[in-house]
């Protein structure tokens, strides 16, 4: 897992609802009936479900009005979810293989570490499941955008996309190495190697990176006392959630407060969470911030 | 100063010098503890002074705390099973912690997290008392005791079950096991003056407790007032232990293990008993605390997993050894 949590639905956040529960009777017949149409052929799907973060972005930005029927929960969190606003004209789904299957997908969209019992069930059930990979490096964000343009039968909208996505990412580039020494720190102690896409965010914007120079080329827990040795220039963290946790004490912590002194620590938004063209306002973000600390 | 004091002191300050020098970050010890006086060297002074201190501190007043509010439980309820841990104090005192941590009301005034803390204790230890009567039963008091730790846990788990905040769930564990980790001198400020407070109160029980050894009929025939000496055991528990609890969970078995392995040393005064084993409590403390650095450094092993190997056969042999004095 690249980020600080999986972007699946069917966590515990519980801030958005909806009610499909006068629908359901209804929605089980169509489910019913489209089984022999699902069965017939992979079409141009007309009802797509996409039960991921990653997924629900891809979809949003590419399908065609009314192709896609819901999105997962999450999609609806402003803390991890980039186009939230967007998500809420989209009804939600907690990702649970029952909930999808009445609602009567076509295509169900998934993330590769999704559920796989869920998957399991789903395709038990005869539905169409495709899971989409993780991004680990940006050159892949427009594979995905392609991959997903091609499941959605909308290879034009694809195209159009990845032109944006590749001009702008060639513009934000940064010619030149520099700028502070920088960790990611996230709640528990958790922090990312150099095989995620964060790290490859940081990197596109020149920013050398404190997993690089420790050799950890994996995520974990660093000890908050490693930390302070290393002595990085710049830490990057989370918005801490509404209501305490002691996970997110410890980005409070008064020795954490002297390392980040006097800039104050960067919070990394819900655009570093999914690899979709929305990393490039993380992008845009880190270049200011790299600017700003010259 | 007896000897045993003078023993026990110099354990614990012993232990206190070897958990200032375990850690992650690779220094020696010298360089370690010079950081620590001189404050040379930036980044180790700041581990030093900042992470391992303050965890060493509060290492030391946990168990004390612990440890001497199982001792004056004891003592009083003439039970050698009465413990924090056992009779739900500490998860009654988890649990009341944790609500004020998710209602927001520690966020609006840092105190309301050690006070509510011991509020839950409090609640606990009264009803666990009143429960018992005034002959405090053995049985009488672990079964209340199972009771009111079943329905802390479980309102524990559903209060953070029902957080907004994502990681609340995964926290439970910490609640119920307790840790040091990551600790700061926020902490140790938040606990320390409530927790001097309950050293205080169980302080005065001294006397009492060890009048109590010849009864109670004897003991009121010998002026004790005995519901002073309740109140101070209730208050004096209940402050301790919700302090402890606040800041790093609840651990359980300090207050069993320690009266019961330094009761031979004092000749079975439950008075003197007092002090012994809130040195005890900061020596078993912070060996559990060392122990969790060094057997899983990156993984946050618990403090209760540790006290629960030590304590649980323990547990068990004494109930053995109350099942052949029953018999």
């Amino acid at each position: 897992m690249t980020t600080k949590q999986r972007p699946d639905a069917g966590k515990s956040h519980g801030r958005s609802t909806s009610a499909f529960a006068p629908k359901c009777t209804a929605l089980w017949l169509a489910a019913l009936l489209s089984l022999g149409v699902t069965l017939a052929e992979a079409e141009t799907p007309t009802r797509v479900v996409s039960m991921n973060l990653c997924t629900d972005q891809l979809a949003m930005m590419l399908a065609a009005p009314g192709q896609l029927i819901s999105v997962s929960s999450i999609a609806h969190d402003p803390f991890t979810s980039p186009m939230h606003i967007e998500a809420q004209a989209y009804p939600t789904n907690y990702g649970s293989a029952e909930e999808i299957f009445l609602l009567a997908p076509d295509l169900v969209l998934a993330g590769s570490y999704s559920n796989p019992t869920t998957i399991a069930m789903l395709r038990r059930l005869r539905l169409r499941v495709e899971q989409i990979d993780l991004v680990e490096d940006l050159s892949q964000v427009a594979t995905r955008l392609r991959e997903v343009g091609e499941i959605l039968d909308r290879t034009a909208e694809a195209e159009a996309a990845v032109d944006v996505f590749e001009a702008r990412l060639e513009e934000l580039r940064a010619p030149v190495p520099g700028g502070p020494l920088t960790a990611f720190y996230y709640p528990n102690g958790y922090t990312l190697g150099t095989e995620t896409l964060s790290h490859e965010i940081l990197s596109a914007a020149g920013i050398p990176h404190l997993a690089e120079r420790l050799g950890r080329a994996f995520s974990g827990r660093l000890a908050l006392e490693e930390l302070v040795m290393a002595d990085p220039a710049m830490i990057i963290t989370s918005d801490p959630y509404p209501a305490a946790s002691r996970s997110e004490e410890i980005l409070r912590h008064p020795a954490m407060r002297r390392l980040t002194e006097p800039h104050g620590a960067f919070v990394a938004g819900n655009e570093w969470i999914c690899g979709t063209p929305h990393v490039l306002a993380a992008l845009e973000e880190l270049a200011h911030e790299r600017a700003a600390r010259q | 100063m007896t000897r045993l004091t003078g023993v026990l002191l110099a354990i614990v300050g012993g232990l206190a010098v070897l958990s200032l020098l375990v850690g992650p970050a690779g220094f020696g010890p010298g360089q370690a503890l010079g950081a620590l006086v001189t404050g040379r060297g930036e980044a180790v002074t700041l581990v030093m002074r900042e992470i391992r201190l303050p965890r060493t501190i509060l290492a030391i007043l946990v168990g004390a705390s612990l440890g001497m509010s199982g001792a004056a439980l004891q003592g009083y309820l003439r039970n050698p099973l009465a413990e924090p841990g056992l009779i739900g104090i500490s998860s009654s005192a988890a649990l009341a912690a944790v609500v004020a941590l998710q209602t927001g009301l520690a966020s609006a005034f840092a105190l309301a997290l050690p006070l509510s803390a011991l509020t839950g204790a409090f609640f606990a230890v009264g009803l666990v008392f009143a429960l018992a009567g005034p002959r405090g039963g053995s049985l009488i008091v672990i079964l209340a005791g199972i009771a009111i730790s079943a329905l802390a846990t479980a309102l524990l788990s559903l209060t953070l079950n029902l957080s907004p905040n994502p990681f609340a769930v995964s926290e439970t564990v910490f609640w119920l096991m307790g840790s040091l980790a990551d600790r700061s001198f926020a902490h140790v400020g938040l606990a320390l003056p409530f927790m001097a407070a309950g050293w205080l109160c169980l302080a005065l029980t001294k006397r009492g407790l060890d009048a109590l050894t010849l009864g109670e009929d004897a003991a009121g025939a010998l002026g004790l007032p005995l519901a002073r000496l309740r109140v101070l055991v209730i208050g004096g528990t209940a402050l301790c232990v919700g302090a402890a609890t606040a800041v790093a969970g609840a651990i359980g078995f300090v207050g069993l293990v320690v009266p019961h392995i330094l009761r031979p040393f004092v000749q079975s005064r439950p008075g003197a008993l007092l002090l012994a084993s809130a040195l005890g409590g900061a020596a078993i403390v912070l060996a559990a605390d060392i122990a969790v650095r060094l057997v899983l450094p990156d993984r946050d092993l618990k403090l209760g997993v540790v006290m629960a190997f030590v304590g649980a056969p323990l547990f068990l042999h004494l109930i053995w050894k109350t099942r052949a004095a029953l018999a």
